[in-house]
């Protein structure tokens, strides 16, 4: 079993209004030295072991659904879980 | 002329698209649930707007994988036009049958209002009822109708002209070039953010939709002539 936590978040060429606004709201808190913020998506994944390689399967998944490569990178951390 | 009206599990302009085929055109239309496999009984395609699938992830991201989609694609691959309206257009770019994304309204505010836009094309089968140039309008009602494309995406837009909508005056949600609406290359698949279904009688404030509906009839005629 694999714990995999993928993180979604939009291009850097891409505006993150959402990202923009919060800054501005932080900025009014006068946290004044928060220089950007990017808004992304976190996923939780629990992978069972299924003789293909981890990697390429949450890429796949990825690539397919989980980010849209048009406007969004993604990246992955793999846990190998262990308890049942 | 048959119509199909997809409906997915969150649709929920699915009826002002009925009507608007039914009662203001007087052509034939049926519902089609989205687990259907088959669309060949279909002279045009409508995918309309709403929330699919929650729009859970990205908008459009889930109901890109239901099976009406590879009936759809099958549709548009036939040449037979496809029109996604809003959710619709969405589901069209995560299918890949339209070029480009959806982002979030640049002002991050749901936007529910009438917009004018100018008909940049009117030598598609979407739009041969409009004047070129035409100022419409169309009432908008989303919150991710902010068209994102990358330059070379742009590029081949304008050249092949296939920006058919764009707003006028203001941009609602900071799309870019001011896009409204797109069709593929080939010209039969248009995804649009403004509603026409929702603008097809005076008393809805507005009956410039109409004619974008009337193009695909004149169309289909001009195609399939009966002759007795």
């Amino acid at each position: 079993m694999y714990k995999v936590k993928v993180y979604v978040t939009l291009r850097k060429s891409v505006l993150d209004p959402q990202g923009t606004t919060v800054k501005g709201a932080l900025h009014s808190l006068s946290y004044t030295e928060v220089k950007d913020v990017r808004i992304g998506k976190f996923m939780e994944l629990v992978i069972e072991e299924s003789g293909r390689d981890i990697n390429e399967l949450v890429r796949e998944m990825c690539e397919k659904l989980l980010a849209n490569p048009v406007i969004e990178d993604y990246r992955y951390e793999i846990e190998e879980a262990v308890a049942r | 002329m048959k119509f199909a009206v997809v409906v997915f599990p969150g649709s929920n302009c699915d009826v002002d698209m009925y009507h608007a085929i039914a009662d203001e055109l007087g052509e034939e239309v049926e519902y089609v649930w989205h687990d259907e496999d088959n669309l060949d009984r279909f002279d045009a395609i409508l995918l309309p707007g709403g929330f699919s699938y929650g729009d859970y992830l990205r908008s459009g991201a889930i109901a890109r994988f239901s099976k009406v989609m590879a009936a759809v694609k099958q549709a548009a691959e036939a040449g037979k036009p496809v029109l996604g309206v809003c959710n619709g257009f969405q589901i069209l770019l995560e299918a890949g049958l339209l070029p480009g994304a959806m982002r979030r309204n640049q002002g991050l505010k749901f936007i529910c209002r009438p917009v004018r836009l100018t008909v940049e094309n009117n030598e598609t089968m979407f739009t041969s009822a409009y004047e070129k140039g035409e100022v419409i309008t169309i009432p908008i009602a989303h919150g991710e109708g902010n068209y994102y494309c990358d330059e070379q995406t742009l590029e081949r837009l304008v050249e092949n002209r296939q920006i058919v909508f764009r707003y006028h005056g203001e941009n609602p949600n900071g799309s870019l070039a001011d896009i409204a609406g797109i069709v593929n290359e080939r010209g039969n698949v248009l995804g649009m953010m403004p509603h026409p279904e929702r603008a097809v009688d005076a008393l809805l404030g507005s009956a410039d939709g109409l004619k974008l509906f009337r193009s695909i009839v004149n169309y289909w005629r001009e195609t399939h002539v009966v002759t007795a």
